[in-house]
């Protein structure tokens, strides 16, 4: 197997998982997230029955990254996860909140708004730890002999505040161009009155990440500004900057569709950058992806399953999203 | 006061885990019944099978969903207290676990979403397979988490290069030494559970007149199965008991309360082991019947506690007493089922009301024995978290602190009060709305689908709170 490098392949598996994540519950959180702002009892209820069938299928993928990092990447597993054991913890807790409301908020009438809280506060703050973990991440953990040695508390810093306030703007963005694409009417009348604010709000935190990172780490200054890396790594900025143009422009056309698409590049193109930006560590600042890898007969063997069952998955995830295609209105309720 | 992680990390395992548990346990063979009233309704298209098939699925639903959240928090915890462990042992439960999640976790979510909603736009067919692959994803599933278990219990196919295991054979560490028969006791457990269920709720509505015509078939159905499922558990039971002895003495040692080893050890009904002065007080017990159990022969030599240094040794106590909890249960439904036959051949099945007390009764049981078999299984491995092999207190995350450890473990505690109560609640009310409230006709079925969201593990839609 020697050439065949596993580890790469892996880095692309668990990269693809995460941002399957990301992109799915993204929209799906900011849905959540969006949900007190919504026009009315009616719109609200409506909101929540777009991403209602798909929403546990999208969490699916973030205990196949979970798992997965296990298997292929355990020193990544061994550090995160006890480093960022307090944001985990309100994470898995505002998960759960919003995952029972699904179940009960339908069912319940004087307990309603109980449920209602639960959702929203439960994806807001799923939002905003998982910005906690990204800037974490981006920050570096202090690490000896592969094994955390930090506090309990050194994930809490300005940057890592600031990128969880902006995944919370960038979750809603998604999330509003999801409403704009599966509602008509009054509430998508409403997502499009937002739409704009969250794209600039959106784009400032992109903006600051940007800026910001580079500052924390001379390594990745030196990746972006150095020649000849500047052109090879140009356009990223500048396709970002023309997908938030088109993504403008289409909340002026009243396109329904081409919002949620170029949110969608706005967050490949974010993830782009970031991986730029790391590579080749998978820890900052300095644990690369071979260091943290498992053994390769173990990523070997995973590797057999995951090639034959992936198609299959994306095959099934792909058949859900058709299955309950098109528009979503307050009499319907459900979907036609 | 100083807090210790070890210590609350492990209560917060037991705690997280042991909530867990109830709902695969229950969820597990209520897919195979699903699957088979669908089947049933598929071949007859008798409308009862359909009504109580979409009352179980909306039960199924909730318990899933349970399952779901609670299986989420035990996927994270390994890594956030248990990091040494994870890393020393990610070559083979990574991807172990990794496997679960692709061959049975997406298998569940998809075609879940077709049982619950599929019924009126997909063909008969297509939903009757739907439901069996939900039945098979559990299967995998269990299939999986037990073999990293049971790897656990009785380690194969690994060996260990600077702390860290490597895996020599994959067919040897996924079918480990205890695999077989742990993988079948769990299975026929949680068939159990799910089967006493089903006939404690059919027993109430009997006792309340309740419908009655849905009660007696599944009454009655459900009483068969258990009359083959619960004999065989004990027989099951006891070939887990023989390979434990086998591979780990001492937990046989520890549920036997044997402190010395010899042969003609008596099988103690009640005693309580003393582990400072190694003995038991109180011993009541039939003679030499442990080591008739064990060894097949009277004079059979069963290992005694002694021979492990007490720093060594599983807890005693819980080992001891959760084993019998779980025993004593077993026989008793077995004395049910029993009953059930002779009933059925007097007759009087259905009219029994005595009887049907009993089942209601039952109903927490299998439960109760679930989780005091895997209680035993895991003190009983104690002090290691791979037997043998590596110590739990090697396995805890180096940096977590005390406080850290009991801020998390009052959160789940707090977080899983709130939810699993509304949970149960619900699953409650349903019971209690009973399966003839459900529609049967096909006409109806497209109305109730197009008035209610599509909501996957959101098949339930009773009012939590509007109910009579």
């Amino acid at each position: 197997m020697d050439t065949i490098d596993l580890t790469l392949i892996w880095a692309l598996i668990i990269a693809v998982g995460v941002f399957m994540y990301v992109l799915m519950d993204g929209f799906d959180l900011g849905v959540g997230i969006l949900f007190p702002f919504a026009p009315g009892e009616e719109a609200r209820d409506t909101i929540m029955n777009t991403v209602a069938p798909v929403w546990d299928g999208n969490e699916t993928w973030l205990v196949l990254g979970g798992a997965g990092l296990l298997g292929a990447f355990p020193m990544v597993y061994s550090i995160l996860l006890p480093a960022l054991y307090l944001p985990v913890l309100f994470m898995l807790v505002a998960l759960i909140f919003r995952g029972v409301a699904f179940e009960f908020r339908f069912k319940a009438k004087r307990s309603k708004w109980l449920w209602d809280i639960s959702f929203n506060v439960g994806s807001t703050l799923a939002a905003f730890t998982q910005g906690i973990i990204l800037g974490a991440f981006i920050q570096g953990f202090e690490v000896q002999d592969g094994t955390y040695v930090g506090g309990m508390f050194d994930w809490l810093t300005p940057f890592s505040i600031m990128t969880g306030f902006g995944l919370i703007a960038g979750y809603a963005l998604i999330g509003c161009a999801w409403i704009i694409m599966k509602t008509i009417g009054d509430v998508r009348e409403w997502a499009y009155s937002i739409a704009d604010r969250l794209l600039l709000i959106t784009l400032l935190a992109v903006a600051v990440v940007s800026v910001w990172t580079p500052l924390m780490h001379d390594a990745i200054a030196q990746r972006w500004f150095s020649l000849p890396n500047l052109f090879y790594f140009a356009p990223v900025p500048i396709v970002t900057a023309g997908i938030a143009l088109l993504f403008y422009r289409a909340l002026h056309q009243r396109n329904d569709f081409l919002p949620f698409f170029c949110a969608l590049g706005l967050y490949i193109l974010s993830y782009t950058g970031l991986a730029i930006s790391l590579w080749p560590n998978v820890i900052q600042p300095d644990i690369t992806l071979w260091d943290a890898a498992s053994a390769p007969e173990s990523q070997l063997f995973l590797l057999l399953g995951v090639l034959f069952t992936l198609p299959i998955i994306l095959g099934y995830t792909t058949w859900t999203y058709w299955v309950f295609r098109g528009k979503v209105t307050k009499d319907s309720v459900g979907y036609h | 006061m100083d807090l210790d992680p070890l210590l609350l990390s492990r209560i917060q395992f037991a705690f997280v885990v042991s909530w867990h548990i109830i709902f695969p346990a229950f969820t597990i063979g209520l897919a195979s019944y699903i699957a088979v009233l669908e089947g049933l309704y598929f071949k007859t298209n008798n409308p009862v099978y359909l009504r109580l098939s979409k009352f179980w699925i909306k039960i199924f639903a909730v318990s899933f969903g349970m399952g779901v959240v609670s299986g989420i928090v035990m996927s994270f915890q390994f890594g956030t207290n248990w990091s040494a462990f994870s890393y020393a042992s990610a070559n083979f439960m990574g991807p172990v676990l990794s496997y679960e999640v692709v061959t049975a976790f997406f298998l569940e979510a998809t075609f879940l979403g077709v049982l619950l909603f599929g019924r009126s736009k997909v063909p008969q067919g297509a939903h009757l397979f739907a439901a069996c692959m939900v039945a098979i994803g559990t299967f995998i599933s269990s299939f999986w988490i037990l073999s990293a278990n049971s790897w656990m219990q009785t380690p194969a196919g690994v060996e260990m290069i600077d702390g860290v295991f490597h895996v020599t054979s994959w067919f040897e560490a996924i079918f480990n030494p205890s695999f077989h028969v742990r993988f079948a006791h769990m299975v026929l457990a949680a068939f159990l559970t799910t089967g006493f269920f089903v006939v404690g709720v059919s027993a109430w509505y009997l006792l309340r007149r309740k419908a009655t015509e849905s009660a007696k078939i599944m009454f009655s159905m459900t009483l068969w199965l258990l009359a083959v499922l619960a004999p065989a558990q004990v027989i099951m039971g006891d070939l887990h008991g023989l390979n434990t002895l086998e591979h780990q003495p001492e937990k046989v040692a520890a549920m036997e309360g044997n402190w010395e080893t010899r042969g003609n050890v008596p099988l103690l009904l009640f005693a309580i082991p003393d582990a400072e002065q190694e003995t038991n007080h109180f011993e009541i017990g039939i003679p030499s019947l442990a080591s008739v159990i064990l060894k097949h022969d009277p004079a059979g030599e069963v290992p005694g506690l002694k021979d492990w240094a007490p720093e060594d040794r599983p807890v005693v106590g819980v080992v001891f007493w959760s084993f019998r909890v779980m025993v004593a249960i077993g026989f008793l439904m077995v004395a049910v089922v029993a009953a059930s036959l002779f009933l059925r051949w007097r007759g009087r099945l259905y009219d029994a009301s005595w009887f049907h007390r009993v089942c209601v009764a039952m109903m927490p049981m299998s439960f109760i024995a679930v989780l005091a078999g895997w209680l035993t299984t895991e003190t009983g491995r104690f002090p290691w978290v791979v037997h043998g092999m590596m110590r739990v207190e090697d396995g805890l995350t180096p940096a977590l602190t005390g406080g850290a450890a009991l801020t998390s473990l009052l959160v789940y505690i707090a977080v899983y009060a709130v939810v699993f109560a509304a949970g149960a609640y619900y699953i409650l009310k349903l019971v209690q709305a009973g399966p003839d409230k459900e529609d049967a006709s096909v006409r109806d079925v497209h109305a109730e689908y197009r008035r209610r969201p599509a909501r996957p593990m959101s098949a339930a839609d009773e009012a939590l709170d509007t109910q009579e």
